[in-house]
């Protein structure tokens, strides 16, 4: 079953649209900086972007800060309501419940795909913005990369490539735990509604408050728990040391999202008609 | 093959099946009838586990439904509510990912099981267009095409044969004879009173979510005890038959007699001439009507 759904995902064009619109965001701002050699004001604008003008090779870092806020929960929110929700309403649903697959098997194989996607996009991003960043800023020396003084707040600080691919890597993991949340959000209000645009809504709701209420300092009280609210916190990968309180608080939250929302999902599924 | 005891399903305040009791058996060509709303569709899904049931026993092959379900429906292909397919896809591929999806049967077999359902089903011939581009009967014949994959010994066809043509309906009513021959239970439901009388050995009829009538349609049809006579010389069969004339209707006489052979000889004794004589049978349409109140699409004034 999950081979199905990945041969699903990866046969319908719209996945391919998607990871090619989450690469466009970040390709366009590059052209734009390098053309302009404007860089945003240290500490306004995204995150590292007055920094790769001098160093090409912290652009998916770049690139990572651009779409994360808000492309990239999108695009998930708009695939895992789709998933259940989708199903149903071109009538396999039904189909695939009497082949017999199972219904948790359907939705884990669900979140597998899920998850395989938001790694392809990263990937795709990660990729693109390396090679724009290379190719439109250049690279310094390639035996030090200086991190960047808005980040790290202490300039001058060098790491080996090799520690740059390291702090890559633990961002991706971080996103990918982040954008998890999102999914689960998604998918239950998916096995909730017959309407995939009902369910991507829905989960965009969420979002959107939750950020909102970040922002609110009447809202101070419940901030630690919001979904969004740690979702930048990868960032600190690229600290000297690297610091790892919010990373880990964050990962927590978004595993509790997960646990909860995904046992919602599944006790409403197993128990639920499927009439569509 | 398939038995229920007590099959209630409660929607809100809305019963859409009432304390059906339904007796499927092995070999049989079981044909459900029933209008519109009538709770036709709500208890095939019960039977294949889409549906929780609120009330009743469900027992196919044996097993309790829905309890084992995943057990049972390995041996069952399926129609609900028309075919479900990928649009963006083609027909083949859609065959592919649903034989993929679930267990049984090697994957090396894949294309000769898909190329043997597309073949029985009449769409050999089917070419990469994607399932968006076909008719709503092609469509059918790839939904039949799907729950034929497994050759399972029990079928069973929610209104088989919407969206087809006369002669895509004759088809694809020889492939179920054919099937049925070879020793495949078929469970069809219809609104199409014609489908089930030219297919069905044996009859359900629901109305308004409860099971009115159910038995083997040759003795729903069983003759009435009835004659119809055709008479040139009505008056004067009615002369002779004196009394046992129920019914007249210019030339056709209905006559209480148990037996036309011997109706006969005594007109033609008595030198009345006669064009036609037969036992009166009741259609399954008249079956239909004395079972069923009202139609269940029809909202009355309060």
């Amino acid at each position: 079953m999950i081979r199905v759904e990945l041969a699903k995902l990866f046969r319908r064009p719209r996945t391919y649209v998607i990871a090619g619109l989450l690469c466009a965001l970040p390709f366009t701002v590059a052209v734009f900086l390098a053309t302009t050699r404007i860089p945003p004001p240290p500490g306004q604008g995204g995150a590292f972007l007055s920094a790769v003008l001098s160093n090409g090779a912290l652009y998916p870092a770049a690139a990572m800060a651009l779409v994360l806020p808000v492309f990239l929960p999108v695009s998930v929110a708009v695939l895992a309501g789709d998933a259940v929700a989708g199903e149903a309403s071109t009538g396999t649903l039904r189909y695939l419940l009497i082949r017999p697959v199972g219904r948790t098997r359907l939705l884990v194989a669900k979140l597998i795909a899920l998850i395989t996607f938001v790694l392809f996009a990263i990937a795709a991003v990660l990729v693109t913005s390396f090679l724009t960043g290379l190719a439109l800023f250049g690279a310094q020396p390639s035996t030090a990369v200086t991190l960047p003084a808005d980040v790290t707040s202490l300039s001058g600080v060098t790491i080996t490539p090799a520690g740059l691919v390291l702090r890559l890597a633990g961002t991706v993991a971080y996103i990918v735990v982040s954008m998890l949340g999102v999914a689960s959000i998604a998918l239950f209000l998916s096995t909730i509604t017959e309407s995939a645009l009902g369910a991507a809504m829905g989960a965009l709701a969420v979002l959107v408050t939750s950020q909102v209420l970040v922002t609110l300092d009447a809202a101070a009280a419940i901030r630690p728990y919001l979904p969004t609210r740690y979702w930048l916190a990868w960032i600190d990968f690229f600290r000297d040391p690297v610091l790892w309180r919010d990373i880990e608080r964050g990962a927590g939250i978004q595993l509790v999202y997960l646990l909860v929302l995904l046992g919602a999902a599944w006790a409403n599924f197993m128990t639920r008609d499927v009439t569509s | 093959m398939i038995s229920t005891r007590d099959l209630t399903k409660r929607y809100g305040r809305t019963v859409a099946v009432d304390g059906v009791d339904l007796e499927v058996r092995e070999g049989d060509r079981y044909g459900l009838l029933g209008p519109n709303g009538s709770g036709k569709t709500t208890l095939v899904r019960m039977l294949l586990g889409l549906v929780f049931a609120t009330r009743g026993e469900i027992e196919i092959l044996g097993k309790p439904v829905p309890r084992r379900v995943t057990e049972v429906l390995p041996s069952i292909g399926a129609l609900v509510e028309g075919p479900g397919a990928y649009p963006h896809l083609s027909g083949r591929a859609n065959l592919k990912l649903i034989d993929a999806a679930g267990p049984g049967g090697a994957r090396r077999d894949r294309p000769t099981r898909i190329g043997d359902a597309l073949e029985r089903v009449g769409l050999a011939g089917i070419d990469r267009r994607p399932v968006r581009a076909y008719s709503l009967g092609m469509r059918q014949r790839l939904g039949l095409a799907a729950a034929l994959l497994r050759r399972p010994p029990l079928m069973i066809l929610d209104e088989p044969t919407n969206g087809l043509d006369p002669r895509g309906i004759r088809e694809i009513r020889e492939l179920l004879t054919e099937l049925n021959h070879g020793g495949t239970t078929v469970f069809l439901s219809s609104h199409l009173l014609p489908e089930i009388e030219a297919f069905c050995t044996r009859v359900g009829v629901m109305d308004r979510g409860r099971l009115a009538v159910q038995d083997e349609l040759a003795a729903l049809r069983a003759p009435t005890g009835r004659v119809l006579v055709g008479t040139p010389e009505p008056d004067r069969a009615v002369a002779v038959l004196d009394g046992r004339v129920e019914g007249r209707d210019g030339q056709l006489l209905t006559v209480r007699h148990p037996d036309p052979a011997d109706l006969n000889a005594e007109l033609v004794a008595a030198g009345v001439r006669i064009t036609e004589i037969r036992p009166e049978r009741r259609s399954l349409e008249q079956v239909v009507m004395d079972a069923t109140t009202t139609s269940s699409d029809r909202v009355e004034a309060p």
